[in-house]
């Protein structure tokens, strides 16, 4: 399943780094972060809930980029 | 004369953020919140410490031993005021094991210089400023960056806010999202068609400029199909809709280009791996400057170590050696490319798209449909008796039965209403042509075998098409030649990609060897394969493809409707003439929304622009910081100048940038 969600991010390193936070995320298949729409493209494995592992992607962004936000 | 430099500097900024602070009251401004925050932040910092400042050293002095803490006390709560959001990022990021980025750089060089100057109980003013300086930079960058993020989403956006829909006979303003497939909505001039569909009533002039980048105006009337995204300029129109808004074409224009930036490309991958390996290495070269030197200088040389310049110097490495406007402004050129490109007509569905694009010097073409019109109209009437005018409606008439595309140019030539009442004893001849009589006449049209078969003497033609030969009542009335018009910008096109830098061009189809060599030699095409079927095609590419050399790409250019697989197979698959053609748009990785091939040229150019724009900001902004940080290492530079090379160098990367949107004279 894919779904797309709205971030808040300040700079373009910083979206690197959530995109590869988001990846290693368990659960996430394919993550990519699109700094210039301020979008998160989340593509999960399956048998996994979107919403469960948003919560641990949150986590983990929030880990390398406190100020960064994601409206789930 | 420095301390009054200083002095006007800072109420310079201060100044300019109480100014930017009344702009941010206004919705227009597009100010975060943080942003607002951090104005308020830099203001109260910059007002604070030129009020420390012009209290100056004596106040503090005539205090005795407290009033040298007082005074660091003070200039510490400033320092905190402006900086305390960097040292709380550094030290997340310490302990998340994310050590090296600019935060770090930052708190440890501001906060060695604040230990230097404790030591010497000398001037905190530099480490305060170069932290104020870092934040004013920070915040130009974040809402220059957003402000050009915004910009360019706007200019591309062609997203239609409603639809009206008509209830109870009052005009309704309705979300598009809810209006149902085959309801009727009214689009009143100066208004964007929001859907696509069928006109049903009205007839108006439509300006597709934000769909192809094409400035004619379009006539619609009452049974033409209308695709969403046009803009209605002068006659009130009912259409019935044919899709759902996120079907529609406005929706899959406006996904494909907002996702494009997500594809990123080898530049884009390029600058995050050297992000990666510069900050640490940064940071140990900082470690090895400021003990090496003096280490040398102690031991190798015998003079006294110089710490503190050395270690100063290191601070100041740090604070030069940002990355950010590398980082920055990469992404951004791409965007602003893709939305440039999309202004233009050119859909590019990936920032590694437009970088294969530039690198194109290969050009395949499918003949139909993309060098010539893929509509077949009578061409010439040759060796005729009577007027022209009238063999073509003799023809029209006999052929009048027939569904065939070739019938069909001959009713289009013919242009009037066809009076089947005019036409008795119509006869096909499968493979031959038609015998009918027209006006008591007997007709005849067909190829040479069918005057073989009256036995009429016919001449043969030299032309390139398909021959239709006319006997009247028995007697040769001449021949009518129809053929594939070549689109009349097509060879200019083939010469600008020439010029654009294309050194091969191939042109696929299935035509005749006679008709394909023509038409080639009439475009200036290099290379021709005729006879070809579909799969053929794929193969044809397969073999220049493997044969092409180096980093060099090949573009395949058709019109999207039988070759999918051939477009899948290029290096880049461009699909031309693609308004409303969904299969085209999936299949395609450029899409050319006019079927002008000119826009092909156009496309490489664009990309070539875009790529050479990405190429200066890696190069200035790589070039400068490496200058920047030989001056530091060498003591030519101090802290002041480090952070203006930094913000400087964004902003010219960022305003940079931004040139790549603009492609109207390419």
């Amino acid at each position: 399943m894919k779904k797309t969600y709205k971030i808040e991010v300040d700079c373009a390193n910083c979206a690197n780094l959530m995109e590869e936070a988001a990846r290693k995320t368990p659960g996430v298949q394919i993550a990519t972060v699109n700094f210039m729409t301020q979008k998160m493209i989340v593509e999960f494995e399956e048998g996994h809930e979107p919403a469960g592992v948003m919560q641990d992607v949150v986590k983990a962004c929030k880990k390398v980029e406190p100020d960064c936000e994601i409206f789930l | 004369m420095q301390e009054l430099i200083v002095n006007i500097l800072l109420a310079a900024v201060a100044l300019l953020a109480a100014v930017l602070q009344l702009i941010g009251q206004k919705s227009s401004s597009g100010m975060t919140k943080k942003q607002k925050v951090m104005l308020w932040r830099i203001l109260a910092a910059t007002v604070l410490l030129l009020g420390l400042q012009s209290l100056g050293t004596s106040v503090f002095d005539s205090l005795g031993s407290s009033g040298r803490w007082l005074r660091l006390a003070l200039y510490l709560v400033d320092y905190l005021v402006i900086g305390y959001d960097i040292l709380r990022k550094a030290y997340k990021g310490i302990r998340n094991g994310q050590v090296f980025d600019e935060n770090f750089l930052m708190a440890v060089a501001t906060l060695g210089a604040l230990a230097l100057a404790v030591y010497e109980n000398g001037d905190y003013l530099e480490s305060i400023a170069v932290m104020l300086f870092y934040q004013v930079g920070e915040w130009f960058q974040s809402y220059a960056v957003g402000k050009s993020r915004r910009n360019i989403s706007d200019l591309m956006d062609i997203r239609p806010d409603y639809a009206n829909v008509e209830r109870d006979g009052k005009l309704e303003q309705v979300d598009p999202d809810e209006v149902d497939i085959g309801s009727i909505i009214v689009v009143q001039p100066g208004e964007k068609v929001p859907i696509d569909g069928t006109v049903v009533e009205g007839a108006s002039t439509l300006n597709t400029a934000a769909l192809t980048g094409e400035s004619l105006p379009r006539e619609v009337q009452t049974g033409d199909a209308i695709i969403s995204g046009c803009i209605n300029m002068t006659g009130l129109l009912k259409i019935q809709t044919t899709k759902a808004f996120g079907e529609s074409t406005v929706s899959k224009i406006l996904d494909l280009v907002e996702n494009a930036s997500s594809r990123k490309s080898k530049s884009e991958d390029f600058i995050s791996r050297f992000a990666r390996i510069y900050t640490p290495a940064v940071c140990y070269a900082a470690l090895a400057l400021a003990i090496l030197p003096p280490l040398v200088l102690m031991l190798g040389l015998g003079q006294s170590p110089a710490w503190e310049t050395w270690i100063y110097r290191a601070l100041t490495f740090l604070v030069a050696s940002c990355p950010c406007a590398l980082v920055i402004s990469i992404p951004l050129s791409f965007f602003a490319g893709i939305g440039g490109a999309s202004k233009a007509g050119v859909l590019v569905k990936g920032s590694n798209y437009l970088e294969s694009l530039s690198q194109t010097r290969i050009v395949v073409f499918d003949k139909t449909g993309t060098l010539t019109q893929g509509v077949f109209e009578v061409n010439g009437i040759h060796h005729n008796e009577i007027e022209n005018a009238k063999l073509v409606e003799y023809a029209a008439l006999a052929e009048s039965a027939s569904s065939h595309p070739i019938s069909k140019s001959l009713q289009r030539a013919y242009g009037k209403e066809i009076d089947r009442s005019r036409v008795s004893q119509i006869q096909e001849i499968s493979g031959n042509g038609v015998t009918a009589v027209v006006d008591d006449h007997t007709v005849a049209a067909g190829n040479d075998k069918l005057m073989d078969r009256l036995g009429i003497p016919y001449i043969s033609c030299y032309s390139v098409g398909t021959i239709i030969h006319m006997a009247i009542d028995g007697q040769y009335a001449g021949h009518i030649v129809i053929s594939d018009l070549i689109k009349p910008t097509s060879r200019q096109a083939i010469q600008a990609l020439k010029s654009a830098g294309v050194y091969k061009t191939v042109m696929l189809t299935g035509d005749a060897k006679q008709v394909a060599d023509q038409v080639a030699e009439e475009l200036g095409v290099d290379q021709v394969y005729s006879q070809l079927l579909p799969a053929d095609k794929v193969e044809k590419v397969e073999e220049l493809l493997a044969r092409k050399r180096g980093k060099e790409k090949l573009a395949f250019v058709g019109d999207g409707i039988n070759d999918a697989p051939v477009l899948g197979r290029a290096d880049i698959g461009i699909a031309m003439g693609a308004m409303g053609s969904d299969a085209a748009i999936e299949a395609a990785d450029v899409v050319l929304m006019d079927d002008d091939p000119m826009q092909i040229a156009k496309a490489i150019k664009i990309s070539r622009k875009c790529l050479g724009i990405v190429y200066q900001n890696i190069v200035v902004a790589i070039g400068i910081k490496l200058l920047c940080l030989v001056l530091v290492a060498l003591g030519f530079a101090n802290m002041w100048l480090a952070v203006f090379a930094d913000v400087g160098v964004m902003i010219l990367a960022v305003l940079n940038a931004i040139r790549a949107l603009f492609v109207k004279n390419l």
